[in-house]
């Protein structure tokens, strides 16, 4: 039972952006502006120029309610928009389009891996808004003299996904961003490799004081350090005899801290009221045939990856946490022996993709299926298919070609013999040693072997001639 | 009651300065307003289905089809200033 001596409850606010769209929420405007100039994929509607009038996509309600039926939302009958006011230059027209009273879909769950097993964490609310344009600062937030502004991002379709705060550890907070990115990956809704894809809110309490809400957080791991600085900083507050205040806190990526936005004048007031030019929607009625679509998601999958492959839950859980890979393991494991292929899909390739900071897309399938099938018939040595892995990422090629350019076939068991008399007769006092009772000396004999074979040998096979022979 | 500090508060929200003239000929006619509201409140709405949304319609879509967009100079012909095709302005915080 994890104790939570601190009482931290951390609840996230998860703002995924629909870039798969082809237009804006409420526009034509193209979503494909990341290689453009700023400023060069707006309209009236966007920039918020007067008389111009919103239109909602359709494709983005129908995004909308994927994301809340996976997150196990109930998809709302009555659904609107409401005019959130706010003077900030990322909003050209005073207000933010978004959702109050009557999000599209709430009340649901997903479950992590939590401190102490199992964690159920509420999803509040999951709805629908506008993303504001893109801020530059010259230098950091507080201490550049001008705001530059690009609307090319003003108007991209929003869904925030609000939790319940029931996390208890920046490492809890971390596994929901994971799982919950994880999730709108396989929906296939959005592009999480595109800038802005996903961002992070996190408001966190500790016992005995109120609670910060962090923004510019922009990443996994930037969130469970902001909220592991927040946690220490909250409780140096309470320590020196101090009140932790509401407030809005900015942090700062570089210095790994946070830093109150706090403005001296007014608490935020935003006057929310409906938004006279969206009417309401009704969309309940097209949940059931969205969920009939829905594809298979992570949890599914590894269950299935369990039962159907026999492979390991730690396995099925590695190739189940990134869409690709699992597509991936699927494929190779339809042509090649399914464990061995989770073993070195997860165990090898993941790691050597990590260190080059490659994705699966590096690698193509049809070499995965034939490295497995040379180990498999034991052409190759494991030693070898690792060299084989990483020719292929470094210089390409084929398997095949790397084989014998490397000459990477197993030899023989005639020349392992040869090389393995060859040994005893060149390590005399290994032998000896051997013989006198140091089974650890037989460990030299072999190293001796896979010399002679330059590592092609299979080294469970030197060992046994060697025993053979000098028994 | 509005007060002199609740103007204060409306006027900053609306970024709108007012004078102290402005507040003395405003305050009241606010109060009006919401006195008229205090008429409404009056009104029986028991059973009454709210109206959540003014216009009797719903479900208006647009296909994600896209459509031009404006020129980056038409964008940013309306801005005071500009600098490497972003709209400058004054830092806020």
């Amino acid at each position: 039972m994890y104790e939570n001596p601190d009482g931290v409850m951390i609840g996230l606010e998860v703002h995924v952006q629909l870039n798969k769209l082809k237009t804006k929420v409420f526009c034509g405007c193209s979503t494909d502006y990341h290689n453009d100039p700023p400023n060069s994929h707006v309209c009236p509607v966007c920039l918020g120029l007067p008389g111009s009038l919103p239109v909602i996509n359709r494709k983005a309600v129908e995004a909308a309610i994927k994301i809340g039926l996976a997150l196990n939302c109930k998809v709302e009958e009555h659904t609107q928009f409401y005019r959130k006011n706010y003077y900030y230059p990322d909003l050209p027209k005073g207000f933010q389009i978004t959702q109050y009273d009557f999000p599209i879909s709430s009340g649901g769950y997903i479950t992590i891996e939590g401190e102490d097993g199992e964690l159920k964490v509420g999803i509040t609310r999951a709805h629908m808004e506008e993303d504001p344009g893109r801020l530059v600062h010259e230098g950091t937030i507080d201490k550049s003299k001008y705001t530059l502004i690009d609307y090319n991002r003003s108007g991209m379709a929003l869904i925030e996904i609000v939790s319940d705060p029931d996390m208890r550890s920046p490492k809890e907070a971390r596994r929901y961003l994971d799982k919950l990115r994880n999730i709108v990956e396989y929906l296939d809704i959005f592009d999480g490799d595109l800038e802005g894809a996903l961002r992070v809110d996190a408001n966190i309490s500790i016992m005995g004081g109120q609670r910060a809400e962090i923004k510019n957080i922009s990443s996994h791991k930037g969130a469970e350090r902001a909220l592991l600085f927040e946690i220490v900083r909250q409780k140096n507050v309470l320590r020196r005899g101090g009140v932790v205040v509401q407030e809005t806190r900015h942090f700062d990526e570089a210095r790994e801290i946070t830093i109150s936005m706090r403005s001296k004048e007014e608490a935020h007031d935003y006057r929310y009221f409906p938004e006279p030019d969206l009417v309401p929607l009704k969309i309940s009625g097209w949940a059931p045939a969205i969920k009939a679509t829905l594809p298979e998601l992570p949890d599914a999958r590894r269950m299935r990856f369990v039962e159907q492959y026999g492979i390991t839950d730690d396995h099925a859980k590695a190739l189940t946490s990134e869409l690709k890979l699992a597509i991936f393991y699927e494929d190779v494991a339809k042509k090649a022996d399914p464990k061995m292929a989770a073993v070195w899909v997860c165990d090898v390739l993941k790691g050597e993709l990590n260190y080059r900071d490659l994705t699966v897309d590096a690698f193509k399938k049809e070499n995965m299926q034939k490295i497995i099938e040379l180990l498999a018939s034991k052409k190759i040595t494991e030693d070898g298919a690792v060299d084989i892995i990483r020719t292929l990422l470094d210089k390409g090629g084929s398997p095949d070609e790397i084989v014998k350019e490397k000459g990477l076939l197993k030899v023989e068991g005639d020349i392992v013999a040869t090389a393995a008399e060859e040994a005893i007769k060149e390590n005399q006092q290994a032998v000896a040693d051997f013989r006198a009772g140091k089974e650890k000396a037989l460990n030299s004999l072999v190293g001796a072997v896979m010399k002679k074979t330059k590592g092609r040998a299979d080294a469970r096979t030197a060992r046994e001639m060697l025993l053979e022979k000098l028994g | 009651m509005i007060g002199k500090k609740d103007l204060e508060h409306i006027g900053w929200l609306a970024r709108i300065e007012l004078s102290d003239e402005d507040k003395e000929k405003y305050t009241p006619k606010l109060n009006s307003v919401l006195d008229y509201f205090s008429e409404l409140d009056k009104a029986e709405t028991e059973g009454v289905e709210p109206t959540y949304h003014v216009l009797p319609m719903s479900n208006v879509f647009r296909e994600d089809v896209p459509t031009a967009s404006l020129s980056q100079e038409e964008a940013l012909s309306n801005a005071p200033k500009n600098q490497h095709g972003f709209i400058k302005a004054p830092r806020m915080m």
